[in-house]
């Protein structure tokens, strides 16, 4: 995204235009107040947030499994139940180790708002008229009965966790090569610029789609780390650019000076004033993240096919082009969430831009 | 005159310029280009001179921060430290460790306020962190006092010690640049500048604190500067420095009132004079642009605009000859 490399407002003339009296006052407070102004950078914030709220509680909102329920005379939580035996702490009562707790008789059980699994299948649907949305699937099923509504919670999870942690991975690694290459210079800058050029020359998404179609067993975590070590390269490019300006400033000139060690330069001095930009292009760089995600799905490479996302309901779509429903909800929920992370990074910017002050 | 501080010896600086598609060596900037000059304790010495003309690096070089700056730079001199016992060391052979010791006793003002503080830290964390670095032994209330006293020192209110340098104006960040370098006790500190990005009446503030400051830790200076009359009342000697060289050098009374090389002359008829109804004054107008350091003319650096150039200036690189009064001029042909 080529307007990333205008020349950057420095903190420094930022600070210096504002006209605030807030005494005491440090950068990021700042920086947190002018963003409040930008209505729909909060607006998206709070989007996300919510967004945030269903991942999180993915397994409250939509599970097969009742929050409560009154089984043989035992009250028993079976959705918290689960964590236990996921992490082995637990183990099921034999009757229902292999059990469909949705057919299992209850003396009584209260369910998730959305009683299904976003893999379980409702075999109780005959035909793909049935699959429409309906009282029984608020959003309808895919062509096997896999309730939409269900998918799209889980899906959250995985559309957010791909987009932060491969998003973190690149970060990482474009934060430590490009500020190492910026301090540095001379033959490790030279060594690190033309890593990122070669880098740079292969289309990413076809090289991901030539790594993903090599391993034999697609994973979440394979798919993040791909993404996140294909996705390193603009952002080193642009610390390097920004801890070279930084470099040359006065005050690290006296930190050298003072015989500050070049870690305690480097983290304590350059580093936090180079990041600023590169964190608002790290917000644009999670919305490039999930639909990439999505782009793979749809395609249906990649993640194991028991996993469902967005992208992958939308992949349900392709096979059944009469069931719209496949369609227009997982691509509303990744557009709202592309949207909300994209308004987030233009208030970010804004935040750091004295020409656009409110 | 009281002991000398530090000596440089022919100090020598070349930055490397890149080309081609290698990145290769194509040729050097000699910014300074043998220079010698010695510090005396409690002095404050003036370096004068055009933009371009190597001062601020030899500042730098001081500071023994050229290095990190661009590894590949080459510097070649001795820059020898006096210490009050008589011992003394070459700064410019020390490795990193050994340097340390050294570097509280060297500090650095600059010209820019605006860039010489980390505005990510409190003028509290800016102040302590040197402390920190080359006082582990101070407890951190005995770093917050310190903190108080130097803020006090340099004449600001300690309460100002949480606030955050944006919050200052340009004069009053000078000032905590300036207690940043008094936090190590240092003996010289380098000035680049330190006035010229003020206005005229912060100026003499800060002129002011830096003589007060002087007399009463004992301070010496390097004062590198471009407005004449500023380094006259602040220096007891002056050099002019012209292309990586100094051209003379003198007590400051000599080189501001009678300078004797022809680009002394020529650059201390460039003051502007305050008084309109004095127009008797000379005006030495140099023809053509200062030569380029990637290219300095053969001998004398000035021949090519020296009014007196004769055929022999070509031939070497006139040295210091010193004079009666001790003051010492880079040209054979004025006395």
């Amino acid at each position: 995204m080529p307007t990333f490399f205008i020349p950057w407002p420095t903190q420094e003339s930022v600070m210096a235009k504002s006209q605030h009296n807030h005494d005491g006052e440090s950068y990021g407070k700042f920086v947190r107040r002018q963003f409040t102004k930008h209505r729909a950078g909060v607006w998206s914030v709070r989007i996300v947030a919510c967004i945030a709220v269903l991942a999180l509680f993915a397994d409250i909102l939509a599970s097969d499994k009742p929050l409560v329920a009154s089984y043989r005379g035992d009250v028993m939580f079976p959705v918290f139940k689960q964590y236990a035996v996921d992490l082995g702490l637990s183990t099921w009562d034999p009757s229902l180790a292999t059990a469909d707790f949705r057919t299992v008789t209850y003396d009584w059980a209260v369910f998730p708002p959305v009683p299904y699994n976003p893999t379980s299948t409702d075999k109780t649907l005959t035909s793909l008229q049935d699959c429409a949305p309906s009282g029984e699937h608020w959003l309808g099923t895919d062509n096997i009965g896999r309730d939409v509504l269900a998918g799209i919670i889980h899906g959250s999870r995985y559309a957010l966790s791909i987009g932060f942690i491969a998003m973190g991975i690149a970060l990482a690694i474009g934060i430590l090569l490009g500020a190492i290459a910026g301090y540095f210079g001379g033959f490790i800058d030279i060594v690190i610029s033309r890593l990122i050029e070669i880098n740079i020359t292969f289309p990413r998404f076809f090289l991901i789609l030539t790594i993903v179609a090599m391993v034999e067993q697609g994973s979440v975590w394979l798919v993040m780390t791909i993404i996140g070590l294909t996705g390193w390269t603009n952002i080193a490019r642009f610390m390097r650019g920004e801890v070279l300006r930084v470099r040359n400033l006065d005050y690290v000139t006296a930190a050298t000076a003072l015989g500050y060690s070049s870690p305690r330069i480097i983290f304590r001095h350059v580093m936090p004033n180079a990041i600023a930009p590169v964190l608002i292009y790290a917000a644009f760089g999670v919305v490039g993240t999930i639909l990439l995600e999505s782009s793979l799905s749809f395609l249906g490479v990649g993640l194991p096919p028991t996993v469902v996302t967005w992208g992958s309901i939308l992949n349900k779509a392709k096979a059944s082009t009469s069931s719209w429903w496949l369609a227009v909800f997982p691509g509303l929920m990744i557009f709202i969430t592309v949207c909300a992370f994209n308004l987030i990074g233009d208030a970010l910017r804004d935040a750091t831009d004295p020409r656009l002050r409110q | 005159m009281s002991a000398p501080l530090l000596e440089i010896k022919n100090l020598k600086v070349h930055f490397p310029v890149y080309g081609g598609v290698f990145q290769r060596k194509v040729a050097e900037v000699k910014a300074v280009d043998g220079v010698s000059l010695t510090i005396h304790r409690g002095e404050t010495v003036g370096l004068v001179g055009e933009s371009g003309c190597g001062k601020t690096t030899v500042g730098r070089a001081l500071v023994n921060v050229l290095k990190h700056v661009n590894s590949d730079v080459y510097v070649d001199g001795e820059v020898i430290y006096h210490a009050t016992d008589g011992t003394t060391t070459d700064l410019l052979a020390l490795k990193n460790r050994d340097l340390q010791a050294f570097r509280r006793k060297i500090q650095m003002i600059f010209q820019d306020p605006y860039s010489s503080l980390n505005s990510r830290l409190s003028v509290k964390q800016i102040i302590a962190e040197p402390l920190e670095i080359h006082r582990p032994d101070l407890s951190k209330s005995e770093v917050d006092d310190r903190v108080r006293w130097l803020l006090e020192k340099v004449g600001l209110q300690p309460e100002y010690a949480l606030r955050f340098p944006h919050e200052f104006s340009g004069g009053q960040r000078q000032r905590i640049g300036i207690a940043r370098a008094l936090a190590t006790n240092p003996e010289l500190i380098v000035c680049d500048e330190p006035v010229s990005a003020l206005d005229v009446s912060v100026q003499a503030q800060v002129i002011n604190l830096m003589e007060d400051l002087q007399k009463e830790f004992g301070l010496s200076y390097l004062f590198i500067a471009h407005d004449l009359s500023v380094v006259y009342h602040i220096s007891q000697r002056i050099a002019v420095m012209y292309l990586g060289n100094i051209v003379e050098m003198g007590s400051a009374d000599s080189v501001y009132f009678a300078p004797t090389h022809p680009y002394s002359k020529a650059l201390l008829s460039a003051v502007p004079e305050p008084d309109p109804l004095r127009t008797d004054k000379q005006r030495i107008i140099l023809e053509g642009d200062i030569p380029t350091p990637l290219n300095k003319p053969s001998g004398c650096g000035f021949r090519t605009r020296c009014p007196i150039a004769q055929d022999a200036c070509a031939k070497d690189v006139p040295v210091l000859q010193h004079k009666a009064n001790g003051s010492a001029v880079a040209c054979p042909f004025v006395t």
